[in-house]
């Protein structure tokens, strides 16, 4: 049972980065969707802003490294000038010629919005803290946000699943 | 998007919540500042990729890096653009409240616009011939 460096790095940064943020993404969700008044008691609120805080810090750093490691590590191999690279076979073929022209090109650009989205997201529940129960325009813009980071993660992961599928990185 | 002075936003605007938690105002500028930068950010990285596939000059320029490519200036760039955005916005707004539906329009637009540009059968119209 062995992998190799390039196997590795696709691993990491699809299975292990890319499916924590989605799988962040219903916890995230929940917390701010539930964060109002008519919901809370004190025991609750101060137990559920750090959680939320640290949770969406934590969605944004791994959005970033999700990005970094797709654009600067894996995606050179992807489509490296060579007749046996990943990019080379998918278009050499009219029948999975899409999966490159739509799925790679639609995933390598689409992606970089999740970390601006969330970013913004973790920042604006650290500057109100428990003040945002209390501005509800701003949770709803939020929720909006957070939910279109997932969208574009969720664009740029099933995408990825299947190139890895029709012309895996080994 | 200058700033005002806002009406009272909630009877609950004060020092105490019902929940028994203190949590005072605070001025909506640098939330705003964040969340207008993302729409500038996600706006710059599709204004990036069409032109980089209108122009093969632009998209020999956006190449940082000739193992990635042409992303890789594009979201070099569009990341520089995000964050300078977000410090500008950040000076002007510190401190003030804006008119926020007003930034969440403009960052609605924003994105949209950074979701079209970076959706391929949009950028392909503009391929040179």
């Amino acid at each position: 049972m062995s992998l190799t460096e390039r196997e590795a790095w696709t691993v990491i940064h699809g299975m292990v980065l890319g499916a924590i943020f989605l799988l962040a993404f219903a916890g995230g969700l929940a917390g701010l969707w539930s964060l109002r008044p008519e919901f809370l008691t004190p025991g609750g609120l101060r137990e559920r802003i750090p959680r939320l805080e640290i949770g969406t810090l934590l969605m944004a750093i791994d959005a970033w490294l999700t990005v970094i490691t797709g654009t600067w590590i894996v995606y050179p191999w992807y489509r490296a000038p060579v007749p046996d690279s990943p990019r080379s076979k998918i278009l050499a073929s009219e029948a999975t010629r899409l999966w490159h022209t739509l799925g790679m090109e639609w995933k390598e650009h689409v992606g970089w919005l999740t970390p601006l989205l969330a970013t913004a997201v973790a920042f604006v529940v650290f500057y109100y803290g428990p003040r945002l129960a209390y501005e509800p325009r701003v949770r709803q813009a939020l929720l909006v946000l957070f939910t279109l980071a997932f969208i574009t993660a969720g664009i740029a992961g099933l995408f990825g699943a299947f190139l890895n599928k029709v012309a895996p990185i080994t | 998007m200058s700033a005002y002075s806002p009406e009272p936003k909630s009877p609950l605007g004060t020092e105490m919540t019902p929940a028994g938690v203190e949590t005072p105002p605070r001025p909506n500028g640098p939330a705003a500042a964040a969340i207008l930068a993302a729409g500038i950010g996600a706006c710059a990285l599709g204004l990036l990729t069409t032109l980089a596939q209108a122009s093969r000059t632009v998209a020999r320029l956006l190449t940082f890096s000739d193992a990635v490519g042409p992303l890789s200036g594009k979201t070099t760039i569009a990341v520089v653009i995000w964050l300078v955005a977000w410090a500008l916005l950040s000076a002007l707004w510190r401190g003030k409240d804006v008119r926020f539906e007003r930034v969440w329009t403009a960052t609605v637009i924003l994105l949209a616009l950074g979701l079209l540009g970076t959706f391929p059968p949009f950028y392909e119209l503009f391929s040179p011939r």
